[in-house]
């Protein structure tokens, strides 16, 4: 029987979720890697200005990472910036928007479990927010799809009480049960909001060709909105309390406009 | 049964209560206590308690201090028409240490962080407005920290201090004294890049 230990060091592609300020200069960061799902490490000495690896450990940066094993935390050695993500960084609602993505990315992946799919998702969302589409379905699409990602893909095409396919008519979203109630069974969830047919339309859209929005090129306002918050609160029921960034996000999204 | 005297656990448990403090650090420290001499305890004893006592948050800049207004504050021979915003009460005193800071400072008491839940309503922002709308300062320097929390707590202050007549102005940044080049990361380079000077 072979008895091989784990390697004292080892290398891995993180992106720092979030992190705080622990003793004299070290920070305690919480980072999500392609391979081996959330984890937390701690970086010394890194809120020094001197610091070799502070400006690659920022929030919402993309790093290789060399980290030892240690006995209660692991601790980052080396830290190399892959992507910054810089476009995204010098806007405020951006950012705010960084931080919505990344505190959805906290709350539903599990610690040392591997999910790539959400890191990848996670990387593709803020490449988006620092681009020129439209900020709103980029955030849409990622709530969507991380929800896919972690088990919790509503259902949106059949009945979830009768299993009969949705139609246009006076269906229901509900966010405790986890998709469309038809018109027959909506008292299933007396809770559960109304959803129009333009927005139960785009719920799809996002669901099945996140890739495609682009090629919408007009969407009702209204249905944004309807589905902005049908979306807010199935996660936030999921989550099983409200994002904190929300307040911030809505906050610096009011003052723009 | 605990073979600790109830005395000393407690003080080992309200040591380790600290930050950086473990419980091994607790007790070699409690046990260093009660070898010292009684003076030395009751003097520490003294000083926490006076800490607690005797200090409290400028009304002008929200700094810590023992008197309000503050030494700054208070000081008629500090520019009143300059304000420098940082997040913690520790960043005055690095800045001081440089001497070369005349003007007058605002504490904010933290940065803007929405996924830890702090928003600009747990900060001393509305007080930093406050001031501003008397009138008498002509800039704001912002020394929030050059990280992601520091520049969006800097990029929301920017907004709101859109007043004409007040010049709004950020730390410059780049590459620190004795650092190394290679280390350095791309969003640090660039700003070094962006930010050179002719010498």
């Amino acid at each position: 029987m072979t008895n091989q230990a784990a390697p004292r060091v080892y290398r891995t592609e993180a992106l720092v979720l979030k992190g705080y300020d622990y003793g004299e200069a070290d920070r305690i960061l919480t980072l999500l890697t392609p391979h081996s799902g959330k984890m937390r490490a701690i970086a010394k000495g890194v809120r020094r200005t001197k610091s070799r690896m502070s400006g690659h450990l920022d929030l919402f940066t993309r790093s290789t990472l060399l980290i030892a094993r240690g006995r209660q935390l692991d601790i980052v050695t080396q830290a190399e910036t892959v992507e910054n993500f810089r476009p995204m960084r010098g806007d405020l609602v951006r950012v705010s928007s960084a931080h919505y993505v990344a505190e959805i990315l906290d709350e539903f992946s599990a610690e040392n479990l591997p999910n790539y799919p959400l890191y990848a998702l996670a990387i593709a969302t803020l490449r988006q927010l620092g681009g020129d589409g439209d900020l709103d379905l980029t955030l849409r699409s990622f709530e969507m799809q991380s929800l896919a990602h972690t088990g919790y893909r509503p259902q949106l095409h059949r009945c979830l009480q009768c299993g009969t396919e949705i139609v246009p008519g006076q269906n229901r979203f509900s966010p405790k049960l986890g998709g469309i109630l038809c018109p027959d069974c909506g008292m299933a969830d007396s809770a559960a909001p109304p959803i129009s047919v333009p927005a139960l339309k785009l719920l799809r859209h996002l669901q099945t060709n996140p890739d495609g929005l682009r090629s919408l090129t007009s969407i009702p306002v209204v249905a944004k909105q309807e589905v902005e918050q049908r979306l807010q609160e199935y996660v936030t029921h999921r989550m099983e309390g409200r994002l904190r960034s929300v307040r911030f996000l809505e906050q610096v999204r009011a003052d723009q406009s | 049964m605990s073979i600790t005297a109830k005395p000393i656990s407690r003080v080992v448990d309200e040591l380790s209560r600290l930050p950086g403090i473990g419980p091994k650090t607790a007790q070699r420290l409690t046990y260093f206590l009660l070898r010292s001499p009684s003076e030395q305890s009751e003097a520490l004893a003294e000083a926490i308690l006076e800490l607690k006592r005797n200090v409290v948050l400028c009304t002008e800049c929200f700094n810590i201090t023992d008197r309000s207004p503050c030494e700054v504050c208070s000081n008629p021979e500090r520019d009143a028409s300059r304000i420098c915003v940082v997040e913690e009460p520790l960043d005055v005193v690095a800045l001081e240490r440089t001497g070369q800071y005349k003007g007058m400072y605002h504490v904010l008491h933290g940065a803007i962080s929405p996924i830890e839940g702090i928003g600009p309503e747990e900060l001393k922002i509305r007080e930093l407005l406050y001031r501003v709308q008397q009138g008498e300062v002509e800039e704001i320097i912002l020394a929030t920290n050059p990280n992601l929390e520091g520049d969006a707590t800097a990029m929301y202050l920017t907004r709101l201090l859109q007043v004409p007549g007040l010049t709004v102005t950020r730390l410059a940044r780049g590459l620190p004294v004795g650092g190394d080049l290679e280390y350095a990361d791309e969003v640090t380079l660039s700003n070094a890049l962006a930010g050179r000077s002719q010498i």
